[in-house]
């Protein structure tokens, strides 16, 4: 298999491009031909014993750190990845791919089908964690790294760190699972379809086929990121944020403009997310993450797996106030890793930042990534 | 002895009574100092259990396989026999109930290292005896209504659940009150007594497999031994 490689300089992004390969998904539909965008930061050491995949999250993209060239901001994720940061780039070589149905230049619903000039759109099949992470194995083999020194990602990352140690153990050494859980429960299902529905309602979504007339579903994607993000935070976060303090105005308006802080905080994150997001993508990734289930499976999968994985380390992480992931969900990958007599560390941080606290300021975050990196991998070094 | 060098102490008596290469569970392992010692001078492979969540994540960060979490909760996920020692320092009396954590001990490791205070020491029947108040001590600095040490007993109340439980005593170790080490099994007379600190392995009482007498001699051969 030969993999091209290039540089789109709009994107600010390597691409590489599979071009001769017939993916298979668990859907059972064949992707032919496909690429992955993706940044790396750091060197890769001459052994090649550095590297770490950094898997994003629901609306991440591979601009972990730096400049992201399509919302102008720094990385998603600047303050853990860079040189002398808890993931340090001075030291390991890190590397970020957007994931295949993802929407900032890999392979998805926004980009063409092969040998065409149409959008797949809602022609693009549905894709799953697991094909996530088959297409990133491609990639991490296409740069010629037999091992992965670790697979780190919260949330939707988390499930992709999950894959990893379940489908392809002899190609990682650890990793780090952050908020994340073995399946996706009810209630989480329940808010994605909530924010689905709000994309297929508007409009403009056409089936899928918006961008026909350069269209896109503002205002269904835009609810649908409102929603979303209240499951990210936590009641005493909002409290403690926005009270009910009032936007630009001394008293209520007794209509319905945002009068609370609330109101427009979650109206300016809806609007600058359908600036930097494609519907569809949204309606595929939230899919894929309600697909995710190990629930029944993951024990005896990790027991009876004919990949040896006795060697694998696993760090757990969830917060105290996450009740969309909540620490129980961690504990039962935990108890599940101790049955089997796995190296497994767990730890629950307490914050009242809630889902998203992966993405914000938690020194006991910082210090537990960091710590885990240096000493493990000073273990291997030796 | 003050409270860091007794637990120095503890310690470097418990790696005594480990053999090497061996797989170890700490149970309320701090920041994993003796997981460090024991990989260190014994080899081990060790994991730990600790509820406090700063001592957890300093231990997670200085590499070791710490689980932040509550032993009397926790310990019902591990397989039977998953350690060859399961050590638990200076917290039995702390146990919302002690011999179902006695008994967990044994069902996940081969054996068990407990150590604990003696509440039985004479400088605390002396305490209690005259002022007539529940006892402060070096060993138990705390007053009655804040301890957590909720189970206080003696080496003679120890023994006879060891014996009660049919746990076998391998090896005891005592320390009396200016360190002086000793070994308990050995000095009767007034042990409880004198006895400070008590560090105990403990195992299971092996049975004899009982030999069925049958007349077809293939008896053994024909059943299926599920592994």
């Amino acid at each position: 298999m030969k993999t091209k490689f290039t540089t789109d300089t709009k994107l600010e992004s390597e691409i590489a491009y599979f071009e001769n390969i017939d993916l298979k998904l668990e859907s059972g539909d064949i992707l032919s031909g496909f690429k992955l965008a993706f940044k790396t930061y750091g060197k890769l050491n001459t052994d090649k014993t550095n590297a770490i995949l950094v898997c994003h999250a629901l609306t991440g993209d591979q601009y972990v750190a730096g400049n992201n060239p399509i919302t102008g901001r720094e990385g998603w994720w600047s303050r853990m990845v860079g040189p002398n940061k808890p993931i340090d780039t001075n030291k390991f070589f890190v590397i970020c791919s957007n994931v295949l149905g993802g929407c900032a230049g890999s392979t998805g619903p926004k980009e063409l089908q092969n040998g065409s000039d149409v959008a797949y759109g809602g022609n693009f099949p549905s894709v799953t964690i697991k094909d996530m992470v088959k297409a990133q194995s491609l990639l991490i083999e296409s740069l010629n790294i037999e091992k992965l020194f670790s697979v780190i990602g919260g949330s939707m990352g988390a499930m992709q760190a999950l894959q990893w140690a379940i489908d392809f153990p002899d190609k990682i050494l650890n990793i780090i699972h952050i908020a994340g859980a073995l399946k996706h429960s009810a209630q989480n299902i329940a808010f994605h379809e909530v924010g689905r529905q709000a994309i297929m309602s508007d409009p403009i979504w056409k089936n899928g086929k918006y961008f026909e007339n350069n269209e896109v579903p503002e205002r269904g994607l835009s609810v649908a990121r409102m929603i979303a993000h209240i499951t990210y935070l936590s009641e005493n976060a909002m409290h403690r944020k926005f009270g009910r303090k009032l936007q630009s105005r001394d008293i209520i308006s007794f209509g319905f403009d945002a009068d609370f802080q609330v109101e427009s905080y979650l109206r300016y994150q809806g609007k600058s997310f359908v600036e930097r997001f494609d519907a569809n993508s949204y309606l595929y990734l939230t899919r894929a993450m309600d697909y995710f289930d190990h629930d029944e499976t993951f024990r005896k999968n990790i027991e009876f797996s004919h990949n040896p994985n006795n060697h694998l380390k696993y760090l757990i992480i969830s917060f105290t106030s996450d009740w969309l992931f909540p620490t129980i969900e961690s504990k039962m990958i935990v108890n599940q890793l101790n049955s089997l007599s796995r190296e497994v560390s767990f730890l629950e941080i307490d914050t009242d930042k809630g889902h998203d606290s992966f993405l914000l300021e938690e020194p006991q975050l910082d210090d537990v990534i960091k710590g885990f990196l240096t000493n493990n991998f000073a273990k291997i070094d030796e | 002895m003050n409270k860091i060098n007794s637990i120095r102490k503890d310690w470097s008596l418990i790696e005594t009574l480990i053999a090497q290469d061996r797989k170890i569970l700490d149970i309320g392992c701090g920041d994993g100092g003796l997981m460090e010692q024991l990989e260190n001078n014994r080899n081990a492979i060790t994991h730990g259990i600790e509820l406090n969540r700063d001592l957890a994540a300093n231990a997670i960060a200085r590499g070791f396989n710490v689980i932040n979490g509550n032993a009397e909760l926790d310990l019902s996920q591990y397989s039977n026999n998953s350690f060859d020692y399961v050590i638990l320092s200076q917290t039995l009396q702390a146990m919302m109930k002690p011999k179902d954590i006695l008994s967990e001990l044994l069902r996940i490791g081969s054996k068990a290292i407990v150590s604990f205070p003696n509440f039985g020491h004479w400088k605390i029947r002396l305490q209690l005896l005259i002022s007539g108040k529940m006892p402060v001590t070096e060993s138990l600095p705390y007053t009655w209504y804040d301890t957590p040490n909720i189970h206080f007993f003696t080496i003679k109340d120890f023994l006879n659940l060891c014996n009660e439980m049919n746990i076998v005593i391998e090896k005891s170790i005592g320390l009396t009150s200016k360190g002086k080490q000793f070994d308990i099994s050995e000095s009767i007379n007034g042990v409880n007594f004198f006895t400070h600190e008590a560090i105990f392995l403990l195992s299971y009482k092996n049975f004899e497999p009982i030999k069925i007498k049958s007349s077809k001699k293939v008896f053994a051969k024909n059943s299926v031994i599920a592994n």
